[in-house]
């Protein structure tokens, strides 16, 4: 079986998915199990205070007896909201320590501030929780931050939620070569070809939210995404052709093409004339 | 009287209260929840042990959907 493994937990499926942006739980929900996503991100945030104590909990209709939960630290600009946060997450979900880890530079791009991230890195596996590290494309700091112990690295394909698709493969490739732990594109994803890519590059998964929640049908995407995930991934087991610049090669047999009649050969040229 | 600060919004209390009063006093009770007490998290097994104090900074959250 090919499996993803990510911190010694073996997963059937390749495509990580969010929870935000759906317009409902339902929605969520379902195009949660179209997905196919056996891993799930979820942000923490302030409960509110003395309203709606009735309102329905993500937990109840996504619960951690059926998916991997992914606490992540969206919205934190600072390693210390990003530990605290984490912190939170593990004692929320009774001691689960695999977390996605990301601290923002910039609230317009949402660009990592990887100065940050790995200091924040560090802070977390020093307390025993397995990181996996949203980063940019930088082949160095991804090494960084494998040698530093993450269970797994998320490099950006573009902006979060642009769907901007993958701008440089050619990073993503040197930071998949370099690296023994799970490779998975992050963030960035428009549409099921950006995942193929992604995957026939030889990333080891893809994360996204966005792509499937903002669109126009998104159960019907979920699927269309997880099918892209799997294409892409088979595509790479396979091993693509090698491409040939300029130099055509016949997929049918050269040889017993049926002949031509003299006369038949000549009909164009003089149809040409009439 | 003490003052507690809750996810950023002070409130009063009467007296001393533990932090299982404090949960029951919001309505969050069987909800899964995790708190913060000035930087630091609070235990759930020592929710009912954990005395609250004047001036601390609470912060009470949940998981939400995100990507």
């Amino acid at each position: 079986m090919d499996n993803l493994v990510i911190a010694g937990k073996t997963y059937t499926s390749r495509l990580l998915v969010g929870t935000g942006k759906y317009k409902d739980f339902n929605e969520t929900q379902v195009a949660v199990e179209a997905s196919g996503a056996e891993i799930i991100t979820v942000a923490i945030r302030r409960t509110n205070i003395g309203q709606n104590s009735d309102e329905p909990n993500l937990l109840d209709v996504l619960p951690p007896s059926q998916y991997t939960l992914l606490p992540n630290t969206a919205g934190c600009y600072t390693l210390d909201d990003a530990v605290r946060t984490l912190r939170l997450a593990r004692e929320l979900l009774d001691g689960h320590s695999l977390v996605k880890l990301e601290v923002l530079g910039d609230p317009k791009t949402l660009y990592p501030n990887m100065v940050e991230t790995l200091k924040a890195a560090e802070i977390l596996i020093k307390e025993d929780f397995q990181v996996m590290v949203y980063t940019s494309d930088d082949p160095i700091i991804a090494k960084q931050l494998e040698d530093m112990g993450c269970v797994a690295v998320m490099p950006l394909a573009s902006l979060i939620g642009s769907g901007m698709g993958i701008l440089n493969p050619w990073n993503l490739q040197i930071i998949i070569d370099n690296a023994k732990i799970p490779v998975l594109v992050d963030a960035g994803v428009g549409t099921a070809s950006d995942a193929t890519i992604a995957m026939e590059l030889g990333c080891d998964g893809v994360l996204m939210n966005t792509a499937i929640a903002a669109a126009q049908n998104p159960v019907l995407m979920a699927s269309a995404m997880r099918k892209a995930v799997e294409a892409g991934r088979e595509a790479y087991l396979a091993g693509r052709m090698a491409k040939k610049l300029y130099s055509a090669s016949p997929s049918s047999p050269t040889e017993g093409v049926i002949a031509r009649a003299e006369s038949a050969a000549k009909k164009p040229a003089s149809s040409k004339s009439s | 009287m003490i003052q507690l600060t809750i996810n950023g919004q002070p409130q009063q209390f009467e007296s001393p209260i533990n932090v299982t009063q404090l949960i029951d006093h919001l309505a969050l009770h069987g909800k899964r929840i995790a708190i913060e007490r000035n930087g630091e998290i609070i235990p759930r097994s020592q929710f009912a042990e954990q005395m609250l104090v004047h001036g601390d900074q609470l912060e009470v959250v949940v998981a939400v959907g995100g990507g």
